[in-house]
């Protein structure tokens, strides 16, 4: 029998307290791993978003801002692009594609957005996945909409249910009653801010802006309404009998990746009307960098937990420490070394620290692979069940290194009793 | 007890010479000038409590190292062996049996038995290639306990343990066996019945049993008996509370 069997002996002899000891290793491992999942799927979720698009381009502004607006649809955007611009940059000899982006309108608090089919073409997101129905289909008329998955389980929304959409985004505020729309696709779920939009086509958007003006002469413009078409006397049925004047951002796609950053710079530098344009990932991993401190508040607050775990390991090991000085002299007696009683209780709670290490990131699996769905519908956040990352082996080497480390007190102080006891044993 | 050298022949089991030992901040709890334990036989060495034969048996063992004078057991001077070399050559020659809670309670009497030569290639040497298993089945058989070897430890009687620690001490053939009160915790018919199991087996195995107890009723069952208080002479003194 080696000192390993010995070790495994004595802590089976001992089952609840090693068991207790070994659980409080694996909650606290569980959390950090958990955190470490959590934090993982956090980014990736985000980082995530918006896929497979080159740059972002938008009127003049900050990076941040035209990101916020196009991508998570916060803020409202400040000016407009020009359908005309928007043409020029499309017949780019760089330009594969473009998604043209209008923003400015809401229906009950959720964003709607006028796109074309490159929209469903084109866009992608978390793992190049691209935006499905799994209801009807995208919209194609004139006051087709189609819906996101939240939209849809929120409003309980479906196809054929026929909406009104209100100007700006507060909700009572100069309804577009003349021109009633129509859910003819519901958007399958994408964990992004897709699912909390609204998507008609272009001219329905711009439909939309032309009977308002037509309806309340005199107040606010709406957006490029002056050179539209001529006041209508009644709302167009048709997509052909609209002009779409302006746009609030686009997305393009290059024919050739390494492209990308000088038709950046061409875009930014351009003299005609100005414009930004954004990389995405850069803008996304800055926006990151800015907003992910709270991550690190979390990671904190697991180390504490496993901090304390080792602590309750300790304490388990010490306390039993003296009721085994009895068996320390007796392995004396036969002949163990100082140093083989001493390894006996590293190598004790070193494999309380492996066991728990074990167990914590299994336990951690299992709970990623039974609440995935749920986290994913309830909070937009993907959970892959990943191999451990390097981070992740990081802590665990360290948990079973505090372990060890923590091992070595009781050891010394056994090392040194058992020196001193020499065979006279306290009871 | 002091002998003339013999000129040839192996060396005493245990020989002390001008032994003067203290723990660490103590006063000197040992003196012997003199003390000789021939081989093959049984000793009885006794002494009131507090009168250092803990210590000495502590001494004889390597586990503490004298601090003046010489402890040679089986011609090997331990203080001149390095503190690991002490436990080796302990592991090796001597076999150790306690007062009572003898066992580790997470062993099997089986276990318990085979541990030394587990621990200790050297002891596992002495078995001569034989089968660790087999050899403590056939002490066990000897020691009245062959039915228990399956057993957990902590389900046998305090007589059983004596006896299961015995088959321990005796395993691997050790040529010192040093018993510290192991019959304390017995009643008298059970006393002399485990002597004479306990006899049989150094006996066979060829070694020298130091027997240690206050118990002076056992004396006259054994071939010697020293008494501690004579040899010592820093029993005189005060006892420190």
């Amino acid at each position: 029998m080696t000192l390993a069997g010995l070790a495994l002996r004595s802590l089976r002899n001992r089952l609840l307290a090693t068991a207790l000891a070994v659980l409080s290793i694996a909650v606290s491992v569980a959390l950090l791993v958990g955190v470490e999942q959590v934090r993982t799927g956090v980014r990736e979720s985000f980082t995530g978003t918006i896929r497979g698009v080159d740059l972002i381009v938008g009127p003049r502004g900050g990076q941040t801002e035209l990101l916020l607006s196009s991508v998570f649809g916060i803020g409202a955007p400040t000016a407009n692009v020009a359908a005309a611009t928007l043409a020029r940059w499309s017949a780019h000899p760089a330009v594969k594609w473009v998604i043209p982006w209008s923003l400015g309108d809401s229906h009950r608090g959720f964003r709607v957005i006028g796109t074309s089919e490159a929209f469903y073409e084109h866009w992608r997101f978390r793992d190049d996945r691209r935006v499905t129905v799994t209801e009807g289909a995208p919209p194609a008329a004139l006051y087709d909409v189609a819906i996101g998955s939240e939209v849809a389980a929120t409003l309980g929304y479906r196809v054929g249910t026929p909406i009104v959409v209100a100007h700006g985004l507060r909700e009572g505020f100069a309804r577009h009653e003349a021109t009633p729309f129509t859910v003819t696709g519901v958007l399958a779920a994408t964990g992004t801010p897709i699912d909390r939009s609204l998507f008609v086509t272009l001219e329905g958007m711009e439909a939309m802006h032309a009977d308002w003006a037509e309806a309340a002469p005199g107040t606010p413009p709406a957006i490029g309404s002056a050179p539209g078409p001529a006041p209508a006397t009644s709302p167009p049925r048709r997509r052909e009998d609209v002009a779409v004047d302006e746009v609030s951002a686009f997305f393009l796609g290059t024919k050739n990746r390494i492209e990308t950053l000088r038709l950046q710079r061409e875009i930014n530098t351009d003299t005609g009307e100005p414009l930004t344009a954004i990389v995405p990932g850069v803008a996304l991993a800055e926006l990151w960098r800015t907003i992910g401190y709270a991550e690190n508040g979390l990671r904190l607050v697991s180390l504490f937990v496993v901090a304390v775990g080792l602590i309750g390991m300790l304490a388990a090991i010490y306390t039993s420490l003296d009721a085994r000085r009895r068996e320390m002299t007796i392995l004396r007696a036969i002949g163990a070394h100082p140093w083989q009683v001493a390894a006996l209780l590293v190598l004790e709670s070193g494999l309380l620290g492996l066991v728990g290490c074990l167990l914590g990131v299994g336990l951690t699996y299992a709970s990623v692979a039974a609440l995935q769905p749920a986290v994913e519908r309830a909070f937009g956040i993907h959970l892959a069940a990943r191999p451990p990352s390097a981070t992740e082996l990081g802590y665990l080497a360290a948990v079973i290194g505090a372990a060890l480390a923590i091992g070595l007190v009781p050891a010394w102080r056994a090392y040194r009793n058992s020196l001193a006891d020499g065979l006279t044993i306290r009871i | 007890m002091t002998a003339p050298a013999a000129a040839a022949g192996p060396p005493p089991a245990v020989a002390v010479r001008d032994l003067r030992f203290a723990y660490r901040r103590g006063p000197v709890v040992l003196d012997i000038p003199s003390l000789e334990i021939a081989r093959g036989t049984t000793v009885f060495l006794h002494g009131p409590s507090g009168s250092g034969k803990t210590t000495l048996l502590g001494l004889v063992a390597g586990v503490l190292a004298p601090r003046e004078g010489q402890v040679l057991v089986l011609g090997t001077d331990l203080g001149r062996l390095s503190p690991s070399a002490r436990d080796a050559f302990r592991a090796e020659h001597v076999g150790y049996v306690f007062q009572m809670f003898n066992l580790l309670p997470y062993l099997s009497v089986l276990e318990n038995i085979t541990l030394p030569c587990r621990l200790h290639r050297a002891r596992r040497r002495r078995l001569g290639g034989a089968d660790p298993d087999a050899e403590a089945r056939a002490l066990a058989d000897r020691l009245g306990i062959g039915d228990l070897v399956a057993r957990r430890v902590t389900e046998l009687s305090v007589g059983q343990q004596q006896r299961v620690a015995c088959a321990r001490a005796l395993l691997g053939r050790p040529e010192l066996v040093i018993a510290d009160e192991p019959t304390s915790a017995l009643d008298a018919d059970r006393r002399a019945q485990f002597l004479e199991l306990l006899f049989g087996a150094c006996a066979h195995a060829g070694a020298t049993l130091l027997f240690v107890s206050h118990d002076r009723a056992l004396e006259p069952l054994f071939a010697a008996s020293l008494a501690l208080p004579a040899l010592n002479r820093a029993a005189a003194a005060p006892a420190v509370a």
